[in-house]
């Protein structure tokens, strides 16, 4: 691709330029983009083995090993649920576990999902991998900072994995790890176990913030020339609106994780009340154990849309590249990112209409959370309107673009009983929130990873994923986990509490035990699936068939790179100018059905082009 | 050809496991119904948008599947369709809305002639007190509870004294009278919750929390903890046993009195320094 610029003059920073640009000066030349403002970064290139793969600089590098950390956490989870299943299905089968056991494995399920699954590999896996990509920059603009970031990461996975081995073992306080029991005897793991959590969840914050400055400053300084923020995939500005999220959210959760490790550790009171246990009145006194809840969910709410925000931007990009056709309402949809990520910040009390908060509260939360139902709805009318006379193929990518409508809008219609502060309250706390997150923060995000996986794996790898086996893995995965969450909800609905180790002899609940068993084959059989998704990997890496540059005739930056896979510094001898945004596919009047972003104007003279 | 059926079979299973599940909502047994008929619409309305959705994106899979001489349709926005899109959602979240906020009021707002009972939640296990012939219950403190104040009342407040000790994990309460639970832990969160009567709240060491219902069905209950309490939190049950009027007041009159039991302990300890010094 590089003859396209041999006609472009090599741009140097000169303040001149800078000057013309920011006073407005028009330029009559159509193929006019306005010249760099700042020089070049220079990047390190490592030398030796270590150097390349182990504490790398390159961002490419950096995303696969999040990737790669972020997926081994993952599988633990997954290994966790199958127990949780064996127990709820057969627990004459799970003999060997206590409720002490089922309860760690509840609590390190959750948190390794949420926190060390799921955001690491959108934020640090596919946001170090794409976003240098796809803004046309180099690498990361802090290079040595990003490396840490991820080393940070690896240390607190290890730190986390570490409490499965100290006496007590991990913490069964619940993910939410709500004060007083959190850390009090009672609740399983309450000394090693806890202690390690909260140094984890630090450790995480620490080595996140220095991942997600990155994110930021590459987004807003490095683009390349042309690539305006309204011109950015949105892949790139759900991962930039996320990141934002998620700088102002941690810091709540940092604080809370310090406050609460001072309560256990010095027997400060922060969130812990006059306590009478065993007998004896405990050494605290004057806490608020709600108090801990807000600071919970302040950051616990942005982070669902820490995670869902890229998989919504994500996906947006693989529906129009594999629809063929433009995004439809870009323009809307970069607001409703942005809309959705400001709101977020005001609705995290809807996790708490049954806390003991006060009860007034409930109107005002309820309202923000119905008010955030809007934007989302826009997206997901505008996906299926980006369907809407499209030319769209139907291959494993999509698949998982479909899987995610249907699991998406079936949690997000369920999410609208839960935020509604009146029929929350027979249903919190129940099966039915159960079934409502993991349709949609667990199984819908789960199909834009994969979705994903498929799309960018012929870039990372060069080779071109098996098709047959990525269908089956997804037929296996959607419809195994929709009759897994879809069913879950009645038993919400049936009074069902959360967190329940064993249901007993209630008549209302002994109804539910064949269901029970079915949701538990169906886990054990979903889980087995994504062994699948490795085989093929494994398989494609050995024999798998070569993949063409640009393998979906796609318009964004990163199928533009010298080489494939792309090499350190990304884009060979000179950063490429962007002339136009990333959907321009079907566009009447051009040969191909696609005009990528680089293309300038002057050479698809007759295209009828309505935005750039 | 084949996506797009096995996605409409999973939408019209959906529908047809809403329809003829044998799982649904226990009996009512409270006047909460308004909650099963908030959720009802809900249903009703989000149900008929997900189905909506889907049969749409179905149709675009069948309609405009890949084919090499076709291109799409170009158009990059419709701002005519987009608000008409916004403001048809705006309508209708709101239209789900108001009836929630209403009952959320009519949650907050306790009636006048409710009845007090205070439950006291620890790990794990329940024990109610109700007010006595004052009507009103005595202030409690964790610090005060000991074998003979199990609830720990304050022992210079003239209210407390003829409150009534329900030291069981079932509770009697009347039919159709309104009962405003008040929840208070000795420890941890806990959640006195009664899947029939709907309603449901956090006890919250350190604080007293609240809400209320007016049972209306007799008949004995199964209590449930809802909020995660450590490792017994499963095994946390208890009792409620509605009753009508004549049969709840023969249960209230054989209850003790903070006063009679406080009588009894003193006796016992009369008894036993007597016996000490023999």
């Amino acid at each position: 691709m590089s003859d396209e610029y041999d006609n472009n003059k090599s741009y140097q920073a000169q303040s001149s330029e800078v000057m013309d640009g920011s006073t407005g000066s028009v330029n009559p030349d159509i193929d006019y983009v306005r010249p760099a403002e700042v020089g070049e970064q220079e990047l390190y290139h490592g030398h030796s083995f270590i150097e390349k793969w182990v504490f790398c600089q390159d961002a490419k590098v950096i995303g696969v090993q999040y990737f790669l950390t972020a997926v081994f956490t993952g599988i633990v989870g997954l290994i966790l649920s199958w127990l949780m299943r064996l127990q709820l299905g057969f627990p004459e089968l799970a003999g060997f576990m206590t409720a002490e056991h089922y309860y760690q494995f509840v609590t390190m399920h959750g948190m390794i999902m949420v926190v060390y699954f799921l955001t690491a590999l959108f934020l640090g896996g596919f946001g170090n991998y794409l976003i240098p990509l796809m803004v046309g920059a180099r690498d990361m603009v802090f290079p040595y900072v990003n490396m840490l970031s991820f080393w940070m990461f690896f240390v607190a996975v290890a730190v986390l994995m570490a409490s499965f081995f100290v006496p007590g073992g991990p913490t069964g306080a619940g993910w939410t790890l709500y004060p007083p029991q959190t850390i009090l005897e009672g609740t399983p793991g309450s000394g090693m176990g806890i202690l390690l959590m909260l140094i984890s969840l630090s450790l995480f914050v620490i080595g996140f913030t220095m991942g997600g400055l990155n994110y930021m400053i590459t987004i807003l300084q490095a683009r390349t020339r042309g690539m305006t923020l309204m011109r950015m995939p949105l892949t790139v500005w759900g991962i930039f609106t996320a990141t934002v999220l998620a700088m102002l959210a941690f810091p709540a959760l940092l604080v809370s994780a310090i406050m609460m490790t001072l309560d256990k550790v010095l027997q400060t009171s922060f969130f812990m009340p006059t306590i009478l246990k065993a007998g004896e009145v405990l050494e605290y006194g004057g806490g608020s154990p709600i108090l801990f809840q807000h600071l919970f969910w302040f950051f616990g709410h942005p982070e669902v849309y820490i995670v869902a925000l890229p998989a919504f931007g994500i996906v947006s990009d693989l529906i129009s590249v594999h629809a063929r056709k433009n995004i439809f309402g870009y323009r809307m949809m970069v607001w409703a990112i942005v809309g959705i990520g400001g709101l977020s910040f005001f609705v995290w009390a809807h996790h708490m209409y049954v806390s003991g908060m006060n009860p007034w509260f409930g109107f005002f939360f309820a309202t923000t959370t119905l008010i955030i139902a809007v934007p989302t709805a826009m997206k997901v009318y505008n996906w299926i309107l980006t369907l809407w006379r499209g030319n769209i193929r139907i291959n494993t990518v999509m698949l998982w673009c479909l899987g995610f409508i249907v699991t998406f809008v079936n949690g997000g219609i369920t999410g609208i009983f839960l935020g509604n502060v009146s029929v929350d309250v027979p249903l919190s706390d129940t099966y039915f929130v159960i079934a409502h997150f993991h349709m949609v923060m667990g199984i819908a995000p789960l199909m834009v990873i994969m979705g994903a996986v498929y799309h960018w794996f012929p870039l990372v790898a060069g080779k071109m994923l098996h098709e047959g086996l990525g269908k089956w893995h997804f037929w296996i995965t959607f419809l195994g986990a929709y009759s897994i969450y879809f069913p879950m909800h009645y038993l919400g609905f049936i009074g069902v509490p959360r967190r329940y180790f064993e249901m007993y002899d209630s008549p209302y609940m002994t109804s539910a035990v064949g269901m029970n068993e079915f949701i538990s084959i169906a886990a054990f059989i979903v889980g087995a699936a994504q062994f699948i998704l490795v085989f093929n990997i494994i398989k494609t890496l050995k024999t798998g068939k070569k993949a063409e540059q640009n393998p979906w005739k796609a318009n964004s930056l990163e199928w533009y790179t010298s080489t494939v896979p792309p090499e350190h510094g990304n884009f060979g001898e000179r950063l490429p100018v962007v002339h136009r945004w990333p959907y321009d596919f079907s566009v009447p009047g051009a040969k191909d059905d696609f005009i990528p972003q680089t293309t300038a104007p002057s050479e698809v003279i007759h295209t009828e082009v309505e935005k750039t | 050809m084949h996506a797009g059926i096995i996605f409409l079979l999973v939408i019209i299973g959906s529908v047809l496991f809403h329809i003829f599940t044998p799982w649904y909502w226990t009996d009512i047994a409270s006047n909460w119904g308004g909650m099963d008929d908030t959720i009802t619409l809900t249903f009703w309305v989000g149900g008929g948008v997900f189905v909506a959705v889907c049969l749409f994106m179905i149709y675009c899979v069948f309609r405009y599947s890949h084919k090499e001489d076709r291109r799409a349709e170009y158009k990059p926005e419709d701002k005519k369709l987009e608000k008409i899109l916004t403001w048809a959602t705006t309508l209708g979240v709101a239209a789900l809305l108001a009836p929630g906020l209403i009952i959320w009021n009519q949650y907050v707002n306790v009636p006048k002639n409710a009845i007090e009972v205070d439950v006291m939640a620890w790990q794990w296990g329940w024990q109610y007190r109700l007010p006595g012939a004052d009507g009103k219950l005595g202030t409690t403190q964790v610090r005060n509870i000991a074998d003979n104040n199990p609830f720990g009342i304050n022992p210079d407040d003239p209210f407390g004294r003829d409150d009534i000790m329900v030291e069981s994990d079932v509770i009697n309460l009347e039919n159709n009278r309104p009962v405003k639970i008040l929840l208070r832990s000795v420890d941890v969160l806990h959640n006195w919750y009664v899947p029939q009567f709907r309603a449901k709240m956090d006890a919250v060491p350190g604080t007293v929390t609240f809400y209320w219902f007016e049972p209306n069905k007799v008949g004995e209950y199964e209590v449930l903890c809802a909020e995660y309490c450590g490792v017994g939190h499963y095994a946390m049950r208890g009792g409620v046993e509605v009753q009508n009027k004549a049969d709840y007041e023969v249960w209230l009159s054989e209850q003790e009195t903070f006063e009679q039991l406080s009588a009894r302990y003193e006796k016992l300890n009369v008894d036993g320094n007597k016996l000490a010094k023999k």
